[in-house]
C-alpha cells in the first residue's frame, strides 16, 4: 500500500501531477455525480447540483493555489503542458461560467423535468476539456480537450430529449461540430508534417514533434510564401472559426442556441467560445506568429464580416435566443478586431489589444449569462419563454428583472458606464494606436444597429403591457447567479481597474510568446 | 518505397471527397460517414508523415483521433435514434423545425 502512496506523491510533486490538480478535482466530482446519481430520489436531485458546485469550488481553490508555479511558467508531461497565467485567467472564467449556469439549471431542469445526474457531470467534463484546451502546449492535447469539450456539448444540446428542437439543435451541432474538428484535425496534420521534418537547433532535450515550439520553429524556418504553412494556418483558422461561430461559419450558431436548453445556450455561447478564443490566441500567437502578416488580413476579413452579419441579422429576430445568437455573432468581431490590432508587430498595440480581447471575454462572459439568466427567470411550465413577447410588461411582474436586463442590455450595447463598454473602448483604442482607424470607426459605428436590437428587448420588458402573464417565481440560486452577474457587469464599468489589471495578468507570458 | 507525396495527395483527395459528400449528402448518417471519411484521411497524413520521417508522435495521434471518432460516433448514433424515433425521418432538410 505504502508503495503506491509513494508512487501517487512523486507523481503529484516531481511529475507534473500537480499542475493537473485543478482539472482532477472537476473529473473526480463529475464521476462522483454519475456514482451517487442513482442513489438519489427525484426530490433530492438538487444534491447533483451540490457536488457539481463543490467540485467547481475544489477546483478554483487548486488553480489558485498554482498561481506562484503559473507565474514561473511551469509546464509538464514533456512540455505538452503549460500552466501560465494566460491558462488562470481563462480556466477563471470557465469555472465562473459554469458555477453560474449550475445555478441557474437546477429550476430550469425541474421545470423540463429532465433532472439527471449527467447535466452537471457532463458540464464538469466539458469544463475539463476546455481548461486542457488552454493549458495544452501540444497539438495533441489541445486536440483532445477541444474534443472532450465538444462531446459533451452535443449531449448537453440535446439534452431534453422529447424535445424536438433541442433534438434537432443537437445533429445539427453534432454535424458542424465534428465537421469543424476534422478541419481542425486536417490542419494539424500538417502542422505536425512541419514540424517532424526540422532539426532542433537548441541545446537540451527535444520536445516531441507535436509540440508548439517545435512547430513554431519550423514555420519560422520554412521559406515565407510556404504553400504548405497557408493550408495548415487556413485549415487550423477555419476550424476554430467555425467553433466561436464568426461568419462565414456561423450558420450553426442561431439554430443551436434556439434549440438548446437556456442554461445551455448560455453555456455554450461563453465557455466554448471562450475557450475556442484561448486555443485560437494560443496558436496565433506561438505557432502562427511567424506569418501573422498572412492572417492579419483573413482575420479582419472575418471580423468585419461577423460585425456585418451579426448585427444586421439580430435587427429581424423575434426570439430571443436566436437575436442573442446574432448579436453573440457580432462580439465575435470585436474580439476578432482586438487581435487584429495585437497583431500589428508594435509592442504598445500588442499590449492594449491583448488586455482588449482578455477584459472583453471576461465581461462578456458575466453579460451574455446574464442575459440568458433573465430568460431562464421567466421560464415555467410549458413555456420556454424565449420570445420577445413573453417579455412583455416585466416592469409589473418582476420590477428587479427588468432593472437587470436593462442592464446586461446596455452593457451588452456598449453604453457606458457598463463593462461593456469599456471592452469596446480597449479594443478600439488598440486598433487606433496601430493605425487601423477605418477598422475602429467601423467598429464604433456598429453600435448603432445593436443599441436597436437590443432596445426592442428593453422595450417589450419596460414599455408594453404584462396581458395576462403570470410573475416569475426567482429561486434563491436564481436570484444569487443574477446578482452576482450584475455586480460584476456594474462594477467592471464604473471601477474597472482591478479587472484591468485582471486581464493584464494574463497577459505574463513567461512561456512561448513574447508579443514581438 | 512509395514517395510520401503520394500518400499526402491521396489523403488530400479523401479529406476533398469527404467534404464534397458532407456538403451534398442528405441523410444524416451518410452525413456522418463523410465526416468519419474526413477524420481516416487526417489519420493517413498523420501515418504517413510519421513512418516517411521515422517518428512517432504521428502514430499516437492517429490513436487520438480514432477514439475520438468513436466516442463522436456513439453520441452521434444516439442522437440520431432519437432523431428518427420523433420524428421519423433522417432527411436534412425534413428536419427544420427551427427558424431559417
Amino acid at each position: 500500500m505504502s508503495h503506491i502512496f509513494n508512487a501517487f506523491r512523486s507523481f503529484m510533486t516531481q511529475g507534473g501531477g500537480g499542475l493537473l490538480l485543478p482539472e482532477m478535482m472537476l473529473v473526480l466530482f463529475a464521476m462522483g455525480i454519475l456514482l451517487t446519481d442513482y442513489l438519489l430520489e427525484a426530490r433530492d436531485k438538487y444534491f447533483n447540483a451540490l457536488m457539481a458546485m463543490l467540485g467547481v469550488i475544489f477546483s478554483a481553490i487548486c488553480l489558485w493555489q498554482l498561481r506562484y508555479a503559473a507565474e514561473q511558467g511551469a509546464s509538464g508531461f514533456s512540455s505538452s503542458l503549460v500552466v501560465d497565467p494566460f491558462f488562470l485567467f481563462f480556466g477563471l472564467i470557465f469555472l465562473i461560467a459554469t458555477a453560474l449556469v449550475i445555478l441557474l439549471s437546477v429550476r430550469y431542469l425541474q421545470v423540463e423535468d429532465e433532472n439527471h445526474g449527467e447535466y452537471y457531470a457532463l458540464m464538469l467534463f466539458a469544463t475539463v476539456g476546455m481548461m486542457f484546451m488552454v493549458s495544452g502546449y501540444d497539438l495533441i492535447v489541445q486536440f483532445l480537450g477541444l474534443e472532450t469539450m465538444a462531446i459533451s456539448f452535443y449531449v448537453l444540446a440535446g439534452f431534453l430529449r422529447r424535445d424536438r428542437r433541442s433534438n434537432e439543435c443537437a445533429v445539427k451541432y453534432l454535424l458542424l461540430g465534428a465537421f469543424s474538428s476534422a478541419i481542425l484535425a486536417y490542419g494539424f496534420s500538417i502542422l505536425y508534417g512541419l514540424g517532424a521534418t526540422t532539426s532542433w537547433p537548441f541545446n537540451g532535450p527535444m520536445p516531441p514533434r507535436t509540440n508548439l515550439d517545435v512547430i513554431q520553429f519550423a514555420v519560422e524556418s520554412r521559406a515565407h510564401p510556404d504553400l504548405l504553412v497557408l493550408l495548415a494556418l487556413v485549415t487550423v483558422i477555419s476550424g476554430l472559426l467555425f467553433k466561436v461561430a464568426a461568419v462565414p461559419f456561423h450558420q450553426w450558431a442561431p439554430d443551436v442556441y434556439e434549440g438548446a436548453p437556456t442554461p445551455i445556450t448560455a453555456y455554450i455561447s461563453v465557455a466554448s467560445k471562450t475557450a475556442s478564443f484561448a486555443l485560437l490566441l494560443r496558436l496565433l500567437l506561438t505557432v502562427f506568429w511567424p506569418v501573422r502578416l498572412d492572417w492579419q488580413m483573413l482575420v479582419a476579413g472575418v471580423a468585419i464580416a461577423s460585425l456585418t452579419i451579426g448585427n444586421f441579422a439580430a435587427i429581424t429576430q423575434t426570439n430571443i435566443k436566436r437575436l442573442l445568437a446574432y448579436s453573440s455573432i457580432s462580439h465575435v468581431g470585436y474580439v476578432l478586431l482586438g487581435i487584429v490590432a495585437a497583431s500589428s508587430g508594435q509592442r504598445l498595440g500588442f499590449m492594449t489589444g491583448m488586455k482588449g480581447v482578455a477584459f472583453y471575454l471576461f465581461v462578456y462572459a458575466f453579460m451574455t449569462i446574464g442575459a440568458f439568466a433573465v430568460v431562464i427567470v421567466l421560464q415555467r411550465q410549458g413555456l420556454i419563454s424565449d420570445e420577445l413577447d413573453d417579455l412583455n410588461g416585466l416592469h409589473r411582474r418582476s420590477p428587479a428583472s427588468a432593472v437587470v436586463l436593462l442592464i446586461f442590455m446596455l452593457s451588452l450595447a456598449g453604453i457606458p458606464p457598463l463593462a461593456g463598454f469599456i471592452g469596446k473602448y480597449y479594443i478600439l483604442l488598440a486598433l487606433i494606436q496601430t493605425g487601423h482607424n477605418w477598422l475602429a470607426l467601423l467598429g464604433a459605428l456598429y453600435i448603432v444597429p445593436a443599441l436597436y436590437y437590443y432596445f426592442r428587448i428593453v422595450m417589450h420588458a419596460w414599455l408594453y403591457e404584462p396581458g395576462n402573464a403570470p410573475s416569475p417565481v426567482i429561486t434563491v440560486g436564481q436570484k444569487v447567479a443574477l446578482s452576482a452577474l450584475c455586480f460584476v457587469t456594474v462594477a467592471a464599468g464604473i471601477y474597472p481597474e482591478p479587472f484591468v489589471r485582471l486581464a493584464t495578468y494574463s497577459l505574463l507570458f513567461p512561456t512561448g510568446f513574447s508579443g514581438h | 518505397m512509395v514517395p510520401i507525396s503520394y500518400y499526402l495527395a491521396l489523403s488530400a483527395v479523401l479529406f476533398g471527397l469527404g467534404v464534397v459528400a458532407f456538403i451534398f449528402k442528405r441523410n444524416i448518417i451518410t452525413i456522418f460517414m463523410a465526416i468519419e471519411l474526413m477524420l481516416n484521411a487526417v489519420n493517413l497524413a498523420f501515418v504517413a508523415f510519421s513512418r516517411a520521417l521515422g517518428q512517432l508522435q504521428g502514430q499516437v495521434f492517429v490513436f487520438f483521433v480514432i477514439v475520438v471518432a468513436a466516442a463522436e460516433a456513439a453520441v452521434g448514433l444516439a442522437i440520431i435514434i432519437v432523431i428518427a424515433r420523433n420524428r421519423g425521418t433522417l432527411n436534412v432538410e425534413r428536419v427544420d423545425s427551427l427558424k431559417h
